[in-house]
């Protein structure tokens, strides 16, 4: 580019910004000329100018937070201290502390590289054969929701990817409708909802007096709701607290929500990992299709099959006709197509041949068990631990009490501060612990950790 | 635990007793049907058609001389490598920081001085649709009473993509339906008018659907002239290697903005030139004036992604990482990218080539001269629905021709057909 071409552009801008020319000759280097900089590079010997087009666009953006649970791993790994303990994020581990992928999922990933699929775009709803066993494993194959093609399923980017496309759906068809979530939820559905500018309140859930389910605040809360409104449910293992209604409460919980004809939406991301049972864990959801109510399913095959970082999921709609599932199966798709076109295909594959596997499905069944075997072991060591060293007589028997992945410790910010600041045992500020994280041989050192940060720090 | 075996309990009691439920009356009975998909819509309906002959010149996948799919050798051997291996923890928010570093160098170039000075805030994201809807998205956060300017016409999503991320649409002119070429005084003209600081939306190589592009000399009067009005450039690049067999030479536009000191966003899709379509793998960037800048932007990328999937898929990034990452295995790409670009360049030539044999008596240069996956062959949205009822040959009904779904066995129907529906008009 010539020189005198450059110049002209950067008489436009002088004037454009009425300031005066000054320019620093540097090797490299940037002036400033009214509101644009000047940048200067050498190439091929000799000095270039080139005129930066505008201040940046983002000038202004400042830095966004860590977040507040992924943000956690990042300070785990920057922590050298060899006494760490990351109980952050909800990620599966093994005795070992290391990561597991399930022999199942093995399996199927050779038979998928053996059959040499090709990688052709999905339908914007997903991959037939993984709808097909999503919504079977969620309702159960025979349930006369399916045989009467009452359920809309469209497979989603694991749960994150399936709450937002029902956060749309809410925001685009029910305007003015509320969500109502639980205190407290899962940090990720606030985001959720904001960002699909849904409006929420919350539910009273966690008694932090007992350490265990405020059921008569939750359905004051949820009577006093708005007709209408949709209610948030975690289908069983409540993150974060951990703390699941009862058989009959959830009976009461489902008479309340019909009355007042509210919309239950349930987040089901632990299926299999509370009880150890697939079917156990999806009673919640079925009770509530069984009552005749039109119910929003999301689910999510990070935990449960190990499957993270693949993002596979689906947002289930159950409602009161097939004809009212096509309708809104169309407009989930609508929805889906402007935000990714259409689903990744990798690990619907595993999930679809896993699930339509017999011998994969029992095997898949048995590692189930076995991870939240270890994860009930895990808590009734670290419950023995913490009250055999508790001499103050204080009741630890919650964590007994508490299901799925996670605890609530009922420990404070500054309590969970100390614990990684003092003991280098990672968690999120709300007090809650992934005992996914935790092995047998940890627990006595966490104990001390709990119980140091309990009493010693307020 | 014998408290969860009895909800089971309580659900048989409950079902025999509900049976022949008792439904309020749907809450969804307000939601009406959605159209199909105009793009992905036609593919379900050529699946469904019976017809021997039936022809998908639709969606834009390849599909190679058998008119199958290609699943890329570089890529398989990439698959055999990672199959297993890998656990299948969370990727970061931002996504595999090796393929995002990969992305960067094939887009900006190798040793780019944009990449040395981390000036790139830059996610991986879900293809190029999810790094375009994360754009807009962070447009609309940041400049909320922006616009942006699409070019007339241009791939339909783009429409869905910005609308439900809030941001208002405008157009500038860009094909010229006369000469079935660019409309590049129109297309100045409405960059000119348009207010200074304006979002403008640029395909950077292999116009879809038109396959027209700018030639160099026009890039460059564009660039400058957007530099004028101080308007921010976003480049779709979805077909880099596919244009013309060369990734370098198909990044010319955006080389040519990044040498004027433009600060551009660019969505990058891995969907097409690696074949990696199901696998939802691209990439977002927006250069910024410096390191500090690029690291807050990319955090505010972050914060938007966190809400939509939390964090990108990773099968797909691995693919490329391990593809691009590896000398061998990226020249193994840049030998198949080659070939599939080739195939496209012959079938253009072939099909205009039975064309004017034909004897058509319209002009059909503008197949040859346009560049990429499409065609936009200038037919009629009833002459579309003739291909389609007639021939059972499917394609958009823009008259878009997805030239990857030509092959030696079925040019000569297609010239045909076209020949038959047109050549009365």
């Amino acid at each position: 580019m010539a020189s005198s071409s450059v110049l002209s552009v950067a008489t436009q801008c002088v004037s454009r910004n009425a300031s005066s020319l000054s320019i620093n000759e540097t090797h490299k280097g940037k002036a400033k000329l009214g509101g644009s900089t000047l940048r200067f590079s050498k190439s091929s010997g000799r000095i270039s100018m080139t005129v930066a087009v505008n201040v940046s666009r983002f000038e202004a953006i400042p830095m966004a937070p860590p977040d507040p649970i992924l943000g956690v791993s990042e300070a785990f790994r920057a922590d050298t201290s060899d006494a760490k303990l990351n109980l952050g994020v909800g990620a599966y581990r093994t005795e070992e502390l290391q990561p597991y992928v399930l022999n199942v999922v093995k399996k199927a990933e050779n038979l998928m590289l053996e059959r040499g699929d090709n990688k052709e775009y999905l339908p914007i709803e997903g991959l037939a054969a993984f709808n097909k066993a999503t919504a079977e494993l969620l309702l159960g194959a025979d349930n006369p929701a399916i045989k009467e093609q009452r359920v809309a399923t469209v497979q989603g980017l694991s749960g994150t990817g399936s709450l937002r496309l029902g956060a749309a759906l809410i925001e685009r068809y029910f305007p003015g409708a509320k969500v109502l979530i639980s205190a407290p939820t899962w940090g990720n559905h606030k985001n959720i909802f904001n960002d699909a500018r849904v409006p929420w309140s919350e539910y009273r859930y966690y008694d932090p007096r007992t350490v265990g389910l405020d059921f008569e605040g939750m359905i004051e809360d949820i009577k006093a709701a708005p007709e209408g409104t949709f209610v948030l449910l975690h289908g069983c293992a409540h993150n974060p607290t951990g703390i699941d209604p009862t058989p009959e409460q959830w009976e009461k919980i489902a008479d309340v929500i019909q009355q007042k004809n509210h919309i239950p939406f349930f987040d089901v991301a632990y299926q299999g990992f509370a009880s150890g049972s697939l079917d156990e864990d999806a009673a919640s959801v079925r009770l509530f299709v069984a009552c005749g109510m039109e119910v929003l399913v999301a689910q999510s095959y990070s935990k449960n099959l190990g499957l993270y970082a693949e993002r596979i999921g689906a947002m289930n709609v159950i409602s009161s006709s097939s004809e009212s599932a096509t309708r809104v199966k169309s407009q989930l798709k609508r929805l889906a197509r402007p935000m990714y076109s259409n689903p990744p295909v990798h690990g619907a594959k595993i999930v679809a041949n896993v699930v339509g596997t017999p011998a994969l499905f029992d095997e898949w069944k048995a590692e189930m068990e076995m991870m939240a075997g270890r994860i009930k072991n895990v808590r009734q060591k670290l419950y023995d631990s913490i009250s055999s060293k508790d001499k103050s007589g204080k009741d630890w028997s919650f964590i007994l009490k508490q299901i799925g992945m996670f605890s609530y410790t009922g420990l404070n910010k500054n309590q969970s501060d100390n614990m990684t600041n003092k003991w280098h045992v990672y968690m999120t500020k709300d007090g809650r612990i992934s005992l996914a994280g935790l092995s047998l041989a940890k627990c006595e050192y966490l104990a001390d950790a709990i119980i140091d940060s309990f009493h010693n720090v307020s | 635990m014998a408290i969860r075996n009895s909800l089971s309990g309580q659900l048989l009691r409950r079902s025999s007793a509900v049976s022949g439920a008792r439904f309020i009356s749907s809450w969804f009975r307000s939601i009406e049907p959605a159209p199909k998909d105009p793009i992905l819509g036609v593919t379900e309906a050529f699946l469904a058609d019976q017809s021997p002959n039936k022809v998908n010149v639709g969606v834009g996948a390849y599909r190679d001389d058998n008119g199958k799919p290609v699943v890329l050798e570089c890529v398989r051997e990439a698959e055999r490598r990672i199959a297993g291996s890998q656990f299948m923890e969370y990727l970061p928010i931002g996504g595999s920081v090796k393929m995002v570093e990969e992305s960067l160098k094939l887009a900006y170039g190798e040793n780019s001085e944009f990449i040395k000075d981390k000036r790139i805030g830059a996610v991986q994201a879900l293809s190029g649709t999810g790094a375009c809807r994360i754009f807009a998205a962070f447009q609309h956060r940041f400049h909320p009473t922006s616009q942006i300017y699409i070019p007339v016409p241009t791939w339909a999503n783009h429409h869905n993509i910005w609308r439900d991320a809030g941001v208002p649409m405008k157009t500038f002119r860009y094909y010229h339906p006369e000469s079935r070429g660019l409309d590049f005084s129109g297309l100045m003209e409405d960059i000119k008018n348009a207010p200074d600081g304006s979002f403008f939306l640029l395909h950077a190589c292999a116009h879809n659907p038109t396959g027209v592009d700018p030639s160099e000399e026009q890039w460059r009067e564009i660039s400058s002239l957007i530099k004028v009005k101080g308007h921010f450039p976003f480049f779709d690049m979805a077909y880099q290697g596919f244009a013309s067999g060369d990734p370098e030479r198909d990044a010319k536009a955006i080389r040519i903005f990044l040498e004027d000191g433009h600060l551009i966003g660019l969505a990058q899709s891995y969907a097409k030139n690696m074949g990696l379509y199901g696998q939802r793998v691209g990439c977002l960037s927006v250069l910024c004036e410096d390191e500090k800048q690029a690291v807050a932007v990319k955090s505010q990328l972050q914060l938007l992604a966190r809400p939509m999937y939390s964090n990108p898929p990773v099968h797909g990034a691995l693919i490329v990482s391990t593809v691009l990452g590896d000398p061998e295995l990226k020249n193994l790409w840049l030998k198949e990218v080659k070939v599939m670009a080739d195939r496209i360049i012959g079938m253009r030539a072939t099909l205009r080539e039975n064309l004017e044999k034909l004897g058509s008596p319209l002009p059909w240069q503008h197949i040859t001269n346009q560049i990429g996956m499409f065609c936009y062959s200038g037919l009629t949205p009833e002459q579309v629905d003739r291909m389609t009822n007639e021939f059972h040959i499917y394609m958009t009904r823009n008259g878009r021709i997805s030239m990857a779904g030509l092959n030696t066995g079925n040019v000569g129907y297609v010239a045909n057909a076209i020949h038959e529906i047109t050549k009365s008009a």
